[in-house]
C-alpha cells in the first residue's frame, strides 16, 4: 500500500514539475543566412548584428536571466546541407530556430518545424503565400512579406509620381523578381488602370551585363522603370544605366535599393526611388535619436565598417520577437521558465521592437511591419545617396487582410485608395 | 524590327561576344593542347577581375591619373597566369596527364572549389564595382541611344586583336608552332623531340592568363562578386564544344553567334534569352558532331 | 576471400541498425543512399568510358514527376508517386538519348549538360506551373495508403532506400556482367571492333543510357519525397558534376564504390559546413584532391588495396 502511495505521489509531481520548469543554462537559437553565395550580401552583415544583438543581451543578463547562444547555418552550402543541419541543430535542443533568407528555403523550412515541432521566426522570407496557403502551429514571421512591400511601394510611387504613364520592368528571373512584379502589376492595374506597361524583363539571376536591356530602354524611354533587384545584380544594373545616361531619363524605382546605397556610391543620382523591405534605414527619421538605436549603429559600424542595412534590422526583429515572447510568456506563467507550448502562445498577438518602428504578430503568425521608402539625394556628406522625402506607411493598412491571397486583394483595390492610407512623412 | 532596332541588337551583341570569345578563348586553348576541361577556368576569370579592381582602386587611391587602370589589366593578366596557373600546372595537374580524362577534369573541380573560398577569403561577400576606366572612355551616341566607347569599341577591338594575335603566334613563331605540333598529335610532337612538358606548362599559363585577362577587361563594367566565376565556366564550355576542341576561330564565330543570338532574343523575345547559348550548341553538334570547325578524329583498330 | 565479404556484410548490418542505433544520423544517410543511386547511375555511364555532365536532368525529373503526380492527384500513395516519377525519367531517358548515343567524350559530355540546363531555364520560365526558383512542394504521401507522421515515414524512406540501393546495386552488377553489358563496356575499350563485330553501339548506348537515366530517377524521387520539395536547383550542372565526383571518389566505375562514396561525401560535406562554417567549400575540395592524388582507385581502389594486403599477409601466415 505504501509502495502505491508513493508511485501515484511520483506519477503526481512528474506533471507538475512540467509547470515549473528549471531555467537551462542556455536558450540555443539556430539560425540559418547565406554566408557563401550571391545572397551573403545580406547573411554576413545580419550575422554580424546577430553576435552583436546577443552579446548585448546577455550583458544584460540573457532572456529571463538565460544567456542567449547562437549557431548559424549556411543557406549557401545547398537545401540538402541546410536541412540536415536544421534537424541536427534541433535534436540537440535547440529552443528556436530563425531560418530562413531564401524564400524557397522558406517553404522548405516551415513543414519542417512544424513536424520537428520546434518554433522557427521566419525572420528575413519574401513570399508570401506561406501562410495563405497553409496554417502553422510553430512558424512565425516577424516582417512584413512581399505584398506589402509591393504595395508600400506602388503607394509611393503614386504620391510621389501621380502623373507618369509608361513602366517597365527589369527583374531577377526567379520566384522573387516574378511574385514581385505580379503584385505590383496587380496593384497598378487596379489603381492606374491607364499606365501602359512597355516592357517586362527578366535577365537571368546573377547576369553580369545588362547592356542589352539598357540599349531596349532607352530606345523606349519609359517614365518608370521597376527593378526589385538586389546585391550584385542591381548595382551592376544602375551602375551600367547610370554610366549610359538611363538615370536622367528616367525614373527608378528600386525597393531593395537601401541595401545598396552605400556600394553604388555615386552612381545612383538623386531622385529616384528607394525600398528597404520595412522601415529600415540607418537614419531612420523616428529613431535616430533613440540611445538603444545609435548605440547600435555605433557598434555594427565599428564591427563591419558599413551602414547597416535592412537584413540587420530583420535580425534584430527576429531577436527581439524571441525575447519578447518568453518575456510575456514568463510573466503569464508567474515569472517562472516558460514551457514551448507557453512560449508559442506568448507569440499570439506579441507587440515587439527591433531597431524599426514596433512590429505586431498577427493571428495567422503574419508580422505586421511598417514600410519605409524616399527618394535618393546626392551631395550631403556622405560618398553615396541618402533619402530625403521619406514616407513611413502604416503595415496594417498595407497587409493583406487574413485568409485572402495577396495577389487578389490587391487587385481588388479601386483608384483613390492611396489617398485613405496613415503615413508620417519626413524631409530627410 | 526596324533597321534601327536591328542595328542596336547587332551593337550590344557583338560587345557581349568580344568578353565571351576573350574567357573562351584560353578554355579552348588550353583543351586543344592538353585535353583537360579545365573547370577552374572560372575562378581565374574572377580572380583577374577582383585583382585589377584591387589595383584600380589603389591606383585612383593614390592620386594617379585613371588612365593607369589599363596597365592594371595586364599586370593583372600576367599576375593570374604566372603566379596561379603556373604553380598549378607544375604542381597539381603535370601529376595526373597520365590518368583517366575524368580523373584530369576532377582535379580542376576541385581546383575551382578551393579558389571559390579563397577569392572570398582575400576578398570578402560584398560586391566590388570600379569602373575607373570604363568612365575614362565615356559614352558615343548612336541613334538617341548611348552607348560606352568601353563596351562598344574597345572590347571588340581587343578581341579582334586577340584573335588575329593568337593566329600570328600560333602560326608564325616557334613556340607557337609547338604548341600547334603538340594539339594535332602528341605522341608523334614528343617522337620529334618536343619537350610536351614545357609546352603545356606554356599553354597553361598562356590559357589562364587569358582567364585572367577576360575577368581584368569585364571588370569595368560589371559587379564583381562570389558565384561569377560559376557562370562563365558553363558558358565558356558551350562556345568550346560548339567551335570544335581548339579551334580558335571556331570559338570567335561561336562567340559571335551566342552573343547576337542573345541580344537578338531581347529584342524580339526576352523569356528565351538564358536558352540561346544552349539551343545554338544543340543545333550545331546535332548537324556537326565534331562541333562547327572540328574534324572527325581518325580511328585507332 | 572470407574477410570481403564480411566486411561489406557487417557494414550493411551496422546500416540497417541505424535508426536505432545513431537516429540523428538516419536523414542524412537517406540522402546519401538517394544520391548514392543516382551515382551508380553515373558509375554505369564510366564503364562504358562516357561522362555525363546533365545527369542531374534526370534526378530532376523523377522529382518533378512525383511534385507533378502529387499536385494532380492529391493524396496519391507513395508507390504511385513512385512510378510515376520513374516513368517520366524513363521516358526523357529514351528521348534524350535516341539524340546523344552517337556523341562520345566531350561532345556527350556537353550534349547532356545542354539538355540538363535547358530543363533547368523551362523550370525557371515556367514558374506559374513549376513553381521556379522555389520550386514545388511534395507532401508526405500515404504508405501503401496508411497515413504517416514524419518520423515513421522518414523511417519508411531510410529502409526502402536501403533496399532500392542493395536491389538496384545488385542488377547493375548484373547488367554488366550480361551480354548487353559486356558489349556496353566494349564501347570504351574499342568501339570499331563492336562495330566490326556487326552491333550498333548507338543501340548498346541507348540501353545503358536508359539505365543510368532510371539510376538517376531513382535517386531523385527518393531525395524529392525526403525532402518535401523539389527546386531547379537538382537539374544544376553543379549538381551533374557533384555526382560525377562521387563515383570517382566511390572509384570510377564500382557499383557499391558509389554508395559508399555518396555516403562518405555527404558526411564531410555536412560536417565541413557546420564545423568549418563558410570556408566548407576549401575542405571538400582539398579532400577530393588529396584522395584524386594519392588514392585514384577511390573508395573502392583503397579497400581493395587494404584486401589484399590482409588476405596477402594471412597466405604467408598460413
Amino acid at each position: 500500500m505504501k509502495k502505491l502511495l508513493m508511485a501515484t505521489a511520483a506519477c503526481v509531481s512528474i506533471p507538475l514539475a512540467a509547470f515549473a520548469q528549471d531555467k537551462p543554462e542556455s536558450l540555443k537559437v539556430g539560425v540559418s543566412a547565406f554566408l557563401t553565395g550571391p545572397a551573403s550580401v545580406f547573411g554576413v552583415p545580419a550575422k554580424d548584428a546577430a553576435e552583436i544583438l546577443a552579446e548585448d543581451i546577455n550583458a544584460a543578463g540573457g532572456i529571463q536571466g538565460v544567456p542567449i547562444e547562437l549557431t548559424f547555418i549556411d543557406e549557401g552550402a545547398g537545401t540538402e546541407v541546410l536541412t540536415t543541419e536544421y534537424r541536427r541543430l534541433v535534436e540537440n535542443g535547440a529552443d528556436a530556430m530563425l531560418a530562413a533568407i531564401s524564400s524557397g528555403n522558406c517553404k522548405t523550412i516551415a513543414p519542417l518545424a512544424e513536424d520537428l515541432e520546434v518554433i522557427n521566426l521566419m525572420w528575413d522570407c519574401g513570399t508570401q503565400t506561406i501562410f495563405e496557403e497553409d496554417d502553422y502551429k510553430y512558424v512565425f514571421r516577424t516582417q512584413a512579406h512581399a505584398g506589402t512591400e509591393m504595395l508600400a511601394t506602388v503607394a509611393y510611387l503614386l504620391k510621389t509620381q501621380p502623373d507618369f504613364q509608361t513602366i517597365a520592368v527589369v527583374n531577377q528571373d526567379y520566384a522573387w523578381g516574378r511574385d514581385s512584379w505580379d503584385i505590383f502589376s496587380a496593384a497598378l492595374k487596379a489603381l492606374r488602370p491607364d499606365v501602359e506597361v512597355v516592357g517586362e524583363f527578366f535577365p537571368k539571376f546573377g547576369s553580369p551585363d545588362f547592356s542589352t536591356e539598357i540599349s531596349r530602354l532607352q530606345a523606349m524611354q519609359p517614365d518608370i522603370i521597376l527593378s526589385t533587384s538586389w546585391g550584385g545584380d542591381l548595382d551592376t544594373f544602375v551602375q551600367q544605366a547610370s554610366q549610359r545616361g538611363l538615370t536622367n531619363t528616367s525614373t527608378f524605382v528600386l525597393p531593395l535599393a537601401e541595401s545598396s546605397l552605400e556600394r553604388l556610391g555615386s552612381s545612383l543620382p538623386g531622385g529616384h526611388i528607394v525600398g528597404a523591405r520595412g522601415d529600415h534605414y540607418w537614419n531612420h527619421p523616428e529613431r535616430r535619436d533613440d540611445e538603444d538605436f545609435k548605440a547600435f549603429m555605433a557598434k555594427f559600424e565599428e564591427k563591419t565598417g558599413s551602414k547597416a542595412i535592412y537584413p540587420v534590422f530583420h535580425m534584430s526583429q527576429g531577436l527581439a520577437a524571441l525575447e519578447a515572447a518568453y518575456d510575456k510568456a514568463a510573466e503569464a506563467n508567474g515569472g517562472n521558465w516558460p514551457s514551448e507550448d507557453q512560449v508559442i502562445a506568448a507569440f499570439e498577438g506579441l507587440e515587439f521592437q527591433g531597431l524599426g518602428r514596433p512590429v505586431t504578430l498577427r493571428e495567422d503568425h503574419q508580422g505586421i511591419e511598417a514600410q519605409l521608402l524616399g527618394t535618393s539625394v546626392q551631395g550631403g556628406d556622405l560618398p553615396f545617396a541618402t533619402l530625403e522625402n521619406i514616407m513611413i506607411f502604416d503595415g496594417a493598412e498595407l497587409t493583406t487582410p487574413v485568409g485572402e491571397t495577396s495577389v487578389e486583394w490587391v487587385g481588388s483595390l479601386q483608384p483613390g485608395w492611396v489617398d485613405t492610407l496613415t503615413v508620417d512623412s519626413y524631409e530627410n | 524590327m526596324n533597321l534601327t532596332l536591328f542595328l542596336l541588337a547587332l551593337f550590344d551583341g557583338i560587345a557581349y561576344a568580344a568578353l565571351v570569345f576573350i574567357v573562351a578563348v584560353g578554355l579552348t586553348l588550353i583543351f586543344g593542347v592538353m585535353r583537360i576541361l579545365n573547370v577552374a577556368h572560372g575562378s581565374l576569370y574572377a580572380m583577374g577581375a577582383y585583382l585589377t579592381a584591387s589595383l584600380t582602386t589603389f591606383i585612383v587611391a593614390a592620386g594617379l591619373p585613371p588612365i593607369f587602370a589599363f596597365p592594371c589589366m595586364l599586370v593583372s593578366a600576367v599576375l593570374i597566369g604566372a603566379v596561379i596557373g603556373g604553380p598549378l600546372e607544375w604542381l597539381l595537374l603535370r601529376r595526373i596527364y597520365h590518368k583517366p580524362e575524368v580523373l584530369q577534369l576532377l582535379v580542376t573541380f576541385a581546383i575551382f572549389m578551393i579558389l571559390e573560398d579563397v577569392q572570398r577569403l582575400v576578398w570578402g561577400t560584398q560586391p566590388i564595382f570600379q569602373s575607373a576606366a570604363l568612365q575614362l572612355l565615356g559614352n558615343v551616341r548612336v541613334f538617341s541611344v548611348n552607348y560606352t566607347v568601353y563596351q562598344l569599341i574597345l572590347l571588340p577591338m581587343v578581341a579582334v586583336a586577340l584573335l588575329l594575335g593568337l593566329r600570328f603566334f600560333l602560326r608564325r613563331t616557334v613556340a607557337g608552332k609547338l604548341i600547334v605540333a603538340t594539339t594535332e598529335d602528341r605522341e608523334a610532337a614528343q617522337a620529334i623531340g618536343i619537350d610536351a612538358d614545357k609546352v603545356f606548362l606554356l599553354t597553361f599559363i598562356v590559357g589562364a592568363g587569358l582567364a585572367g585577362l577576360g575577368g581584368a577587361l569585364a571588370s569595368p563594367t560589371t559587379s564583381i562578386l562570389p558565384g561569377i566565376g560559376a557562370d562563365m565556366i558553363v558558358l565558356s564550355f558551350a562556345v568550346v564544344a560548339t567551335a570544335g576542341l581548339g579551334q580558335i576561330e571556331g570559338a570567335a564565330l561561336t562567340a559571335l553567334l551566342i552573343g547576337l543570338g542573345r541580344s537578338f532574343a531581347v529584342y524580339v523575345w526576352p523569356e528565351t534569352q538564358v536558352l540561346v547559348p544552349y539551343l545554338i550548341m544543340v543545333a550545331v553538334l546535332l548537324v556537326r558532331p565534331e562541333g562547327l570547325f572540328g574534324s572527325p578524329a581518325a580511328r585507332k583498330i | 576471400m572470407f574477410i570481403r565479404i564480411t566486411i561489406p556484410t557487417l557494414l550493411l548490418m551496422v546500416l540497417a541498425l541505424v535508426p536505432f542505433v545513431a537516429p540523428g544520423m538516419q536523414v542524412l544517410l537517406t540522402l546519401a543512399l538517394a544520391k548514392g543511386i543516382a551515382v551508380m547511375g553515373i558509375t554505369v555511364l564510366l564503364r562504358s568510358g562516357q561522362v555525363s555532365f546533365g545527369h542531374a536532368l534526370y534526378f530532376a525529373i523523377a522529382a518533378y514527376g512525383g511534385a507533378f503526380t502529387l499536385m494532380l492527384m492529391p493524396g496519391a500513395d507513395l508507390i504511385v508517386v513512385f512510378v510515376f516519377g520513374i516513368i517520366a525519367a524513363v521516358l526523357s531517358g529514351i528521348i534524350v538519348g535516341l539524340f546523344v548515343a552517337r556523341y562520345r567524350f566531350i561532345f556527350f559530355a556537353m550534349l547532356n549538360l545542354a539538355f540538363s540546363m535547358i530543363f533547368w531555364s523551362i523550370l525557371e520560365k515556367f514558374y506559374h506551373y513549376t513553381g521556379g526558383a522555389d520550386g514545388m512542394r511534395l507532401p508526405r504521401p500515404t504508405v501503401m495508403w496508411i497515413e504517416l507522421e514524419r518520423g515513421a515515414y522518414e523511417l519508411v524512406m531510410f529502409y526502402l532506400a536501403l533496399a532500392l540501393a542493395l536491389g538496384l546495386g545488385w542488377f547493375s552488377m548484373r547488367w554488366l556482367d550480361s551480354p548487353t553489358g559486356q558489349l556496353f563496356r566494349t564501347i570504351k575499350t574499342n568501339e570499331t571492333r563492336l562495330q566490326y563485330l556487326g552491333m550498333s553501339p548507338q543501340r548498346v548506348m541507348l540501353t545503358g543510357y536508359v539505365l543510368s537515366a532510371l539510376l538517376c530517377g531513382v535517386g531523385g524521387i527518393i531525395m524529392g519525397l525526403v525532402q518535401g520539395v523539389v527546386t531547379p536547383e537538382y537539374a544544376f550542372w553543379v549538381r551533374s558534376g557533384e555526382m560525377v565526383f562521387i563515383a570517382v571518389l566511390g572509384g570510377a566505375g564500382s557499383v557499391p564504390g558509389a554508395l559508399v562514396g555518396a555516403a562518405i561525401y555527404e558526411i564531410v560535406r555536412t560536417y565541413a559546413s557546420a564545423f568549418a562554417g563558410d570556408i566548407w567549400q576549401l575542405v571538400l575540395g582539398t579532400f577530393l584532391l588529396i584522395i584524386i592524388l594519392f588514392a585514384p582507385g577511390g573508395i573502392a581502389g583503397i579497400y581493395s588495396g587494404v584486401m589484399d594486403r590482409i588476405a596477402g599477409k594471412k597466405e604467408e601466415g598460413e
